[in-house]
């Protein structure tokens, strides 16, 4: 496996420390005019999220990290696995269990496109895409002539997420949530 | 990655103007002090021994020499005019250090070097108050001693700790692999660049002096205190390393010394070894006057003028632009 020297580390590399595949999120090249250059890195161990900061003598190196990020169609669970499939036309499928999927879970729907992460060719973490649509399946009822001033209802969708939503959001309707900060964004109109 | 080129300078219109008004302020500042202009060679025949700093090599073929080295700093060329009798000089040019990129570096910068013949360390030191203060505004720096700053902010004293007790310290950074060949003046670094420089000059500017002997380069050294120190000096504004200035080291046997320990320090870490430059050390044989010098960066004097933290705004075009 290939690896890195110090002055090629940039944000969004992956590398191995401590024998745990890590990002890089930030690389400050720190030296003094005359004196010993050394890199401050500050690292997501991929394992574990947690953020590392490590200090480096300029020149130093770290193995590369088989990680990859691939494009996959998110099919079915088993109760054990949710399975994605390859969407290169290959139609690849792997497994991934529920400490790859985490919190992708809540916005997991059949048929829709997700990242994920393999390290070593197994997945290593699932990725919504930003937005994602999902249909209300629980909610109180709508209130008529209700439209954008003031107040909120939490909803259920499809998925088992519970996002907030404005009070004239109703059951069937489908929404456009943002999957990073878990708030809803707005309806999507039906045809 | 395939990124679509960027043709657009990183720094703003009023950066620029500004760049163009410091270099305007530097050279009135010199001009009224009566020190001469010079320029000399970006593109030298030899490089520079100092184990820290990478020179970029150039494929020059010109006569019967081939190969060269962008200077990492003017440093030897305005000695050999100094030698020649030019008296005081000042010059504005480019560098060049291989590797040095981020937030406060560029692999190319602009250096304003200078010269005074017959000013010792101390006198230069209040000359650069006069031309950084006279540009920034700021308050007159305080001078500590190297060994008191180490002490207040690192708590360790630089020149009584051993070897062990200094690596020790360095575990809050590296893990002792790591430290195993770093030896003492890169623990020193690491202390001076992690526990006391983001303490420097906060408030008010402040000059650091009094390096140990073994970070002299090309300053000389004597005796304070029972320990061997360098007259040498650093200024630090909000942080940020501005300069670093020498009373210069005058005696070409000394030098070549320096040199050659360079060198040897150098073949031990795994670099190469550098080409002595023998026409800077006959200069030093004809003799050197009686002088100071100090280099100081005018990327980053610029970016305190404009109170920004990151080198790429106050450059037209950063490395990853050029």
């Amino acid at each position: 496996m290939a690896s890195y020297s110090t002055n090629e580390f940039r944000g969004g590399l992956k590398v191995l420390l401590d024998g745990d595949p890590c990002i890089i999120l930030e690389n400050e090249f720190v030296k003094p005019g005359k004196g010993q250059a050394f890199n401050r890195v500050r690292l997501r161990n991929l394992m574990t999220n947690r953020v590392w900061e490590r200090t480096f003598k300029s020149g130093e190196s770290l193995e590369a990290a088989d990680v990859i990020d691939q494009d996959m169609e998110y099919l079915y669970t088993d109760g054990e696995f949710w399975h994605f499939m390859l969407t290169d036309g290959s139609f690849e499928q792997y497994p991934a269990d529920a400490k790859a999927v985490g919190d992708a879970l809540k916005w997991l729907k059949e048929q829709d496109v997700y990242t994920v992460t393999l390290y070593n060719g197994s997945p290593l973490s699932v990725t919504p895409p930003n937005f994602v649509e999902l249909e209300v399946v629980d909610t109180d009822p709508g209130m008529k002539g209700d439209t954008a001033q003031g107040g909120s209802k939490p909803a259920t969708l499809s998925t088992g997420a519970v996002v907030n939503v404005p009070l004239f959001i109703t059951i069937g309707e489908v929404l456009k949530v943002d999957t990073r900060s878990g708030e809803y964004v707005s309806r999507v109109k039906s045809s | 990655m395939n990124r679509e080129p960027v043709w657009q300078p990183s720094a703003s219109q009023a950066a620029l103007k500004s760049r163009a008004q410091q270099l305007a302020f530097v050279r009135g500042f010199f001009a009224k002090r009566e020190v001469l202009e010079v320029e000399t060679p970006v593109l030298g025949r030899c490089g520079v021994t100092d184990v820290n700093l990478d020179g970029i090599p150039a494929q020059v073929s010109a006569g019967t020499r081939k190969g060269g080295w962008l200077q990492t700093s003017p440093e030897y060329h305005m000695k050999r005019l100094l030698a020649a009798g030019c008296g005081s000089i000042f010059q504005i040019s480019r560098v060049f250090r291989n590797g040095e990129q981020g937030r406060r570096h560029n692999p190319e910068f602009s250096m304003l070097e200078w010269y005074r013949t017959g000013f010792d360390d101390v006198t230069l030191m209040a000359e650069v108050s006069d031309l950084v203060c006279g540009w920034l505004g700021c308050e007159r720096p305080e001078i500590i001693q190297y060994r008191d700053a180490l002490r207040r902010w690192a708590h360790i004293d630089p020149f009584a700790a051993t070897d062990l007790e200094l690596m020790r310290r360095c575990e809050e950074w590296l893990e002792p692999e790591q430290l195993a060949d770093l030896g003492r003046d890169g623990c020193l670094d690491l202390l001076m660049s992690f526990a006391v420089e983001p303490n420097l000059g906060r408030g008010r500017p402040v000059f650091i002096t009094g390096y140990p002997a073994s970070q002299a380069s090309l300053a000389r050294v004597s005796k304070s205190n029972g320990y061997e120190t360098a007259h040498r000096f650093e200024l630090y504004v909000d942080g940020l390393e501005l300069c670093n200035g020498y009373w210069e080291l005058t005696d070409p046997r000394e030098q070549r010394l320096r040199f050659e320990a360079d060198n040897e320090l150098r073949s031990r870490s795994g670099k190469p070894e550098m080409e002595l430059d023998e026409a800077f050390l006959a200069a030093l044989d004809q003799g050197l006057p009686e002088c100071s010098g100090v280099a100081l960066g005018l990327d980053r004097l610029l970016m305190l003028k404009l109170g920004v933290q990151d080198i790429r705004e106050v450059l037209a075009f950063p490395f990853e632009r050029a």
